[in-house]
């Protein structure tokens, strides 16, 4: 169990590494959007993962590699709260505080649609 | 490449770790995620200081620096576990405490990454090399 946890640690912390990189490649470093982006869609798949395990459809194995290891590994909270206070010190609140606002509703409702969507799919 | 591979070794800690902390952490009264609280908080803690500290009073290979910071504590901490977290508790009916998690770890993360990176600039300043982010 806890090889495949860290399997999916690996493969989710190089994911975030590379998309992450690729992202601010694309659409500057003026805003957060690459760990933006990790974050929302990291709390999305998650939700989907944990309805297929809640309904028994993913056993304990996977949920560890995929949930634990991977999505848990793919997002970050650190990083989140690093980025948020470098907009601050850099006299972006605003943009500080839409950043935070934003990655924690659209996270919830992310998950929440995740939730959904395992379901739909179970049913 | 070689960056791929130290990020990797980095996530693979930190990801390890956090499953030993929320098993060994147990769960507060009216299931209340403190195991993730905690490495949430303490990793907010830590990159702040951290990359505060590196490169410009610590030099330490960039590498290194990749695999401390993007990698170990990067896979350490989680967005994914607390959004999740938080729905279950609303979902649950403990609005309340689904609230307190959200607003603990919002705040909680945003004054542990303050202090980290304040912490960094004193110990840069004090050091006299390099320049504080």
């Amino acid at each position: 169990m806890i090889w495949l946890i860290g399997i999916g640690g690996i493969a989710g912390t190089v994911l975030r590494f590379g998309l992450g990189k690729a992202v601010s490649a694309r659409l500057g470093t003026a805003y957060p959007w690459g760990t933006w982006l990790i974050n929302i869609s990291g709390s999305l798949l998650l939700g989907a993962l944990y309805q297929l395990y809640l309904a028994g459809s993913l056993s304990p194995a996977l949920w560890g590699m995929l949930g634990v290891g991977f999505c848990g590994a793919y997002t970050t909270f650190s990083t989140f709260g690093y980025e948020t206070l470098q907009l601050i010190d850099s006299g972006r609140s605003g943009r500080a505080a839409l950043y935070v606002l934003s990655s924690a509703l659209l996270g919830i409702a992310g998950a929440a649609l995740g939730m959904a969507i395992a379901s739909w799919f179970i049913a | 490449m070689k960056d791929l591979i130290y990020v990797g070794a980095g996530g693979l800690l930190g990801t390890l770790c956090r499953y030993g902390v929320q098993k060994w952490v147990p769960t507060a009264a009216g299931g209340f995620p403190l195991a993730v609280l905690l490495i949430n908080l303490s990793g907010c803690l830590f990159l702040g200081w951290f990359f505060t500290v590196t490169p410009g009073a610590w030099r330490i290979p960039p590498r290194l620096r990749l695999a401390i910071g993007t990698g170990f504590t990067g896979g350490f901490t989680t967005f994914s576990t607390f959004t999740v977290d938080a729905l279950r508790l609303w979902s649950e009916g403990k609005a309340a405490v689904s609230l307190l998690y959200i607003l603990a770890s919002l705040l909680g993360g945003l004054l542990m990454s303050l202090a980290g990176i304040r912490l960094g600039q004193y110990m840069a300043s004090r050091s006299g090399g390099g320049t504080a982010v």
